[in-house]
């Protein structure tokens, strides 16, 4: 078996190290920053969330269907929970979307990957944005005061 | 010439084994090797080598031992032979080192000593690796200095606090030991790597280069600074102690309070 060696001081390139066109704009240093930003934010969105769920008044035994459709009737928690499912949703498709392009090393697969990805964070956004807003706490059954 | 000189008065009398006169330690190793001669066999393969070495030995003599008495067949890159030159990165036990700085009596004998191509670029043989990709971003963030202003007539003055900002960052010996341990780079090979981002710090934070923007600019590429995850391999690798992270971030900062 022989192999073929280039000759030293050739420049010649192994293709796999040829980087693509240099970017355009600043995406990257936009969704580092939003990375930190949004990090910061959830810190006290989600503490805030947990300590009024689990904490205040009969805690934890307190959650049921009546517990979230009283919240939610409060527009301060639907803009808190609104705040918190956007930035939790981008937060977490950012860092989904930096581990694909450090672990998956085929053009192909990359794409496949972050296609799901994104249509997955989409439909869960939309999806979680529309029950804020269009939730109605009345459904058949339910006994409580706002509803008689 | 037989007259008898005498004593100097600066003369210490020394007790037997102070002061470097004792024997040497003297200790067996094994040196694991990972061999790839692409002549002859087609995947890389272990070899092991029994070798007595010296307690003032380094990596680099046990190759030299290898080399010149067991197997000539053997070959590494090695230039200058202590630390200056950055030719003799490889991987020691799991960890990039430079071989002319690692002495084998800080090393465990118990265990195979494994000594490894650094990681990340395209093997030729043994311990050689085509440098050319890493080379090629040092060369696309420009290592050299540019100055729009007027050519002085003696050297360009600054000061000890300019200086300073980017002293840390001129120890780089271009030895690859860092950007062939990170694991970004290890991926695909685009980004960067660290030693193109340090040779670009030691530029964009000196006061007496203007192109310091251009370089910005080019660092804030997708595979720039922002593919950094901050491991701190590049840090630990690094045989010049230099603070490559903090570099790195440094860089992040200077694009960003550039952008805003």
């Amino acid at each position: 078996m022989s192999a073929d060696i280039a000759a030293p001081r050739s420049q010649r390139l192994d293709p796999k190290y040829v980087r693509a066109r240099k970017s355009r704009g600043s995406f990257e240093m936009v969704a580092w920053l939003f990375m930190r930003l949004s990090g910061v934010a959830l810190v006290v969105l989600i503490f805030g969330h947990l300590f009024a769920n689990l904490m205040v008044g009969d805690g934890i035994t307190a959650i049921d269907f009546g517990f979230v459709a009283g919240k939610w009737a409060d527009p301060v928690w639907m803009f808190w929970d609104l705040a918190m499912l956007w930035l939790a949703m981008l937060h977490g498709t950012n860092g989904v979307r930096t581990i694909i392009n450090d672990y998956a090393e085929k053009p192909a697969t990359r794409v496949w990957l972050k296609g799901i990805l994104y249509v997955a964070t989409v439909v869960i956004v939309l999806l979680g944005t529309m029950v804020i807003f269009t939730f109605d706490p009345c459904i058949a059954g339910n006994t409580i005061a706002a509803c008689k | 010439m037989s007259t008898e000189l005498p004593e100097p008065a600066s003369k210490i009398e020394l007790k037997p084994g102070v002061g470097g006169g004792g024997e040497i330690p003297q200790f067996n190793i094994t040196l694991r090797v990972r061999r790839y001669l692409p002549e002859t066999t087609a995947d890389a393969y272990w070899e092991d080598f029994e070798l007595t070495m010296y307690g003032t030995d380094r990596v680099l003599d046990a190759l030299h031992k290898v080399k010149w008495d067991h197997d000539g067949s053997l070959s590494f890159r090695r230039s200058c032979a202590h630390g200056v030159c950055g030719s003799d990165a490889m991987r020691i036990n799991g960890r990039n080192r430079l071989a002319c700085k690692t002495l084998l009596k800080d090393l465990d004998h118990s265990k195979p000593i494994t000594v490894e191509a650094i990681k990340g670029l395209p093997l030729e043989k043994d311990l050689i690796v085509d440098m050319e990709p890493f080379f090629q971003s040092y060369r696309e963030i420009m290592p050299f200095l540019i100055n729009k202003g007027h050519e002085p007539s003696a050297e360009r003055y600054q000061s000890a606090e300019d200086h300073a900002k980017f002293e840390d960052t001129t120890k780089c010996i271009l030895c690859a030991a860092c950007t062939s341990s990170c694991p970004v780079f290890w991926t695909d090979g685009q980004y960067f790597g660290p030693a193109a981002i340090v040779n670009a710090h030691r530029f964009i934070f000196d006061s007496r280069d203007d192109a310091g923007d251009m370089r910005l600019e080019v660092l804030n590429d997708k595979e720039g600074v922002w593919r950094c995850r901050t491991t701190f391999n590049c840090t630990e690798a690094c045989p010049r102690g230099i603070q490559v992270t903090q570099a790195i971030a440094e860089v992040k900062q200077a694009i960003l309070a550039r952008s805003i």
